[in-house]
């Protein structure tokens, strides 16, 4: 049995991280290849330094979480600002309705008057 | 999650500044580190750290807990590296850096597995760092922080299908790479 490239390694490296069970003719064949066997050992290598990774921390200094603070305070800032200026901008659209209906008010009773 | 950090999440939820800031303080590193590894470079991974908590404050009221939280912002960060790389394309129409020089990583655990693991360590991350970013992006998240497909396809916003392909391509470019067989090497030297 013989694999395509592509076949071959996307079944070595599932086997290595074990989520994929080789059927009984891959196994057969893995079994018998010693350079699938070679390929599988060099893939199980590869995953467990690839993990041993996960435990190593680059790092980046206090200076940026400082600065990732400094830049939510600002985001929060400029909501504050934001709703600010959003309810002084209500305020005023309601007095002027408020405005404006009290005149068509006034208007119509003079006008009925 | 240690207790503590879920204490922190659970409090910066219901609008606790401090502990916000407490769970920046100790979650930034490791979310720098894989904003690292996904840009390839110091600069793009602070800009993408910065993304990623301005979104994680945002969003903390959404974080349902059913996933660990720095599950929750590695997701995040994936995300954010994926815009953040395609803002820098569209842009400035520079490549990522793929040779970037890789800092050494601050070891504080184990030191005899320390001593023996460290020069192919210190090769995988220089082989990492060769990958294009595309193929990089999913084996960091898949084989280094275990992130499932379905995760690693949404972050990315690219098919189950395609990450899988994606997967075993760089897999296989790193196996070559620092574990290449008799004939992969004669084929290397011609």
């Amino acid at each position: 049995v013989r694999f395509d490239d592509d076949r071959l390694s996307a079944l070595l490296s599932d086997v290595a991280d074990g989520t994929v069970d080789p059927d009984a003719a891959d196994l057969v064949a893995l079994e018998h290849d010693l350079r699938f066997q070679a390929e599988l050992v060099q893939y199980r290598k590869l995953l467990r330094a690839l993990h041993s990774l996960r435990l190593e921390v680059v790092d980046p200094g206090p200076a940026l979480a400082d600065e990732v603070l400094a830049l939510v305070d600002e985001g929060l800032e400029r909501h504050g600002v934001r709703s600010v200026v959003t309810s002084r901008r209500l305020a005023y659209l309601a007095a002027a309705t408020a405005a404006g209906v009290g005149s068509a008010f006034v208007l119509a009773r003079r006008r009925a008057a | 999650m240690p207790d503590d950090l879920a204490d922190l999440v659970a409090a910066a939820k219901e609008g606790d500044r401090t502990a916000f800031d407490a769970l920046v303080r100790a979650t930034y590193a490791e979310t720098y580190t894989l904003a690292f590894r996904l840009t390839g470079n110091e600069e793009d991974a602070r800009d993408v750290v910065q993304d990623v908590y301005l979104r994680a404050f945002k969003g903390l009221r959404r974080f349902r807990g059913d996933a660990q939280f720095t599950t929750w912002l590695y997701r995040i960060t994936a995300n954010c590296a994926t815009t953040h790389a395609g803002r820098r394309a569209r842009h400035r129409h520079d490549e990522l850096i793929d040779d970037a020089h890789v800092p050494d990583p601050h070891h504080d655990r184990d030191p005899e597995a320390r001593a023996d693991n460290r020069e192919l360590r210190e090769r995988l991350q220089v082989a990492l760092a060769a990958l294009p970013p595309k193929l990089r992006a999913v084996v960091v998240l898949r084989d280094i922080y275990d992130l499932p497909h379905e995760a690693i396809a949404k972050e990315l916003d690219i098919t189950e299908t395609a990450a899988k392909v994606r997967l075993h391509r760089a897999r296989r470019r790193l196996r070559e790479d620092l574990f290449p067989l008799p004939d992969e090497e004669r084929a290397r030297a011609v």
